[in-house]
């Protein structure tokens, strides 16, 4: 959650790129940074950052963090290696960890890791993605796990004042709940408790009392019912009461969409080289071509959907 | 002409620089340059001058505008011209949401699109908009004109009092007590004036009036499902 009431008063800052230029890619984490940044002001609490980096065949990545790094991570790799009888890889940054594991074990690490050490907490599983985020100015987050040198193929940021759970690592953004997926939101919504009764009973895994968290645990469940993102978001439009405006990740795509009421700000740019989101206009001035890129704001409960290995879809909500 | 880069000075002093000038001031030509959507630029000006943006603006450009004409050469942010009280202004580009909201005179034109709440709470202010308008504008609106080259969103003039809205394209649907109305020779009159000042080419008959139905000003029983 995050966002106060109206338009005047709501808060968060949402960046995101989604390149589609392969040279610009050793520079998304230099990009997302300084957009990250311009929205300190609209979120100074605790930022994050979902980046999706380079994929090794055969692997995949569990991203965790701890209060008590130093402690927690010395040794990890072993303990968890053995625990699941494979070869664990880990690289720590800050208070967080990039464990690479063979491909399908990420639900058998989850469990392993909760009894080697319940302090341990998993910010993103995917074969691509990594989530980095810590409470404190966007700037200092963005330092501490230098996101500037990385690399990706798109990524998303945010920023959180936050109006409606605790300032916590585990309640900033983006929230994870599947394999690839993200989400990060500016907005709030009213019946995140009912529907987080209804997803746990499904088996959905949802750590925190987050509002946002829901909405992404929403997402992931329709997905594993057979629904694409662009599916998934569509219907989110009906299930989610409140206010929205979400961007989301998967390994291949990047989207956007907004509540009906749309008051939570939004402004896109699209180029030849990417498509970009950000809750101002002043988070994209420094983008390459700026100045003659398509600039909009993105209509109200209208879908947007970029993907590597697809054209891109609008979709407008039947009224 | 008198250039101020807001990278450079900073918006606290290029605001107060522009609210130094007086009714006579002979410094009456502004340009403001590398604005990269910052908030607030140009707002609470009370002096004839002009005043031109080179470039996007962010939150409440123009706000509160008396006398002054400010030009946005680029797109603007959420509340531009909020509460404009007289003067004019342009903008080149689009116009975020509540473009003009509680405005209580002066002129707003967009050559480009306007987008939801355009308008909001109108008391007085004219608003020409060269493409659409987006959902619940004019909502509430109280007296002015909004006027829509293009097309208008869902809900046009919800609960409005004597705001007039003029649309050539268009309605995808109106508000609680907004209903279509005549357009009678004093409308063609009014509309045709509203163009002309906006710079605008358009044939006042291909536009059609809304306004308020007034079913909605006094507590009725059986207005209950309309609230």
């Amino acid at each position: 959650m995050a966002g106060g009431f109206s338009g005047t008063f709501d808060m968060c800052g949402i960046v995101g790129l989604f390149l589609k230029d392969k040279s610009l890619e050793p520079q998304l984490g230099e990009m997302l940074t300084a957009m990250l940044i311009t929205m300190t002001d609209r979120g100074p609490d605790s930022a994050g950052i979902a980046i999706y980096g380079a994929e090794s065949k055969g692997k995949t990545k569990l991203t965790v963090q701890s209060d008590d790094p130093q402690a927690a991570f010395a040794g990890l790799e072993q303990a968890l290696g053995q625990a699941l009888g494979v070869q664990v890889g880990m690289e720590v940054v800050s208070t967080h960890a990039v464990l690479t594991l063979p491909a399908g074990m990420t639900q058998a690490a989850r469990a392993a890791l909760a009894e080697i050490n319940a302090g341990i907490r998993v910010m993103s599983r995917g074969d691509t993605l990594e989530i980095y985020k810590e409470v404190g100015l966007p700037k200092d987050v963005a330092e501490r796990f230098a996101i500037e040198q990385m690399s990706g193929s798109h990524g998303i940021g945010h920023t959180r004042m936050a109006t409606e759970s605790a300032v916590t690592t585990m309640g900033a953004h983006p929230f994870n709940t599947g394999d690839d997926q993200c989400l990060v939101h500016n907005g709030s919504l009213s019946n995140h408790n009912s529907l987080r009764r209804k997803l746990r009973r499904e088996g959905i895994h949802i750590e925190t009392e987050n509002d946002t968290e829901v909405g992404a645990a929403y997402l992931t469940w329709r997905m594993q019912n057979g629904a694409t993102l662009g599916e998934a978001l569509q219907s989110s439009l009906d299930d989610l009461d409140g206010f929205f405006t979400f961007v989301v990740g998967t390994k291949d795509g990047f989207g956007v969409v907004r509540d009906p009421i749309a008051c939570k700000p939004a402004v896109m740019a699209e180029t030849d080289q990417y498509v970009a989101f950000g809750s101002e206009y002043r988070a994209l001035v420094d983008l390459p071509g700026i100045e003659s890129a398509r600039v909009w704001e993105p209509e109200p409960a209208t879908v947007y959907f970029w993907s590597h290995n697809a054209a891109p879809t609008t979709t407008e909500k039947a009224a | 002409m008198q250039t101020i880069d807001l990278s450079d000075v900073g918006l606290r002093e290029t605001n107060k620089t522009l609210h130094a000038q007086s009714a006579d001031t002979n410094q009456t030509a502004w340009e403001i340059i590398n604005p990269r959507g910052a908030h607030a630029i140009a707002c609470g000006l009370d002096a004839p001058i002009e005043v031109t943006v080179k470039g996007s603006t962010g939150y409440y450009c123009a706000g509160m505008n008396q006398q002054a004409t400010v030009n946005i050469h680029g797109s603007a942010g959420p509340g531009t011209g909020e509460n404009i009280m007289s003067g004019k202004i342009v903008i080149e580009g689009d116009a975020s949401q509540y473009l003009g909201a509680t405005g209580h005179g002066g002129l707003i034109v967009v050559k480009g699109n306007a987008s939801s709440r355009c308008g909001i709470s109108m008391k007085g202010v004219n608003i020409v908009v060269q493409g659409n308008i987006g959902h619940m504008s004019a909502f509430m609106g109280q007296s002015g004109n909004l006027v829509v080259c293009g097309d208008a969103g869902d809900a046009l003039g919800d609960s409005c009092y004597e705001a007039r809205f003029f649309v050539r394209g268009a309605v995808k649907s109106l508000g609680a007590d907004c209903e279509k109305k005549e357009m009678r020779e004093e409308h063609l009159t009014l509309l045709q004036g509203l163009l002309d000042e906006a710079g605008i080419d358009a044939d006042p008959r291909d536009f059609t009036r809304y306004g308020s139905a007034r079913r909605l000003y006094n507590f009725d029983v059986d207005n209950a499902g309309a609230y």
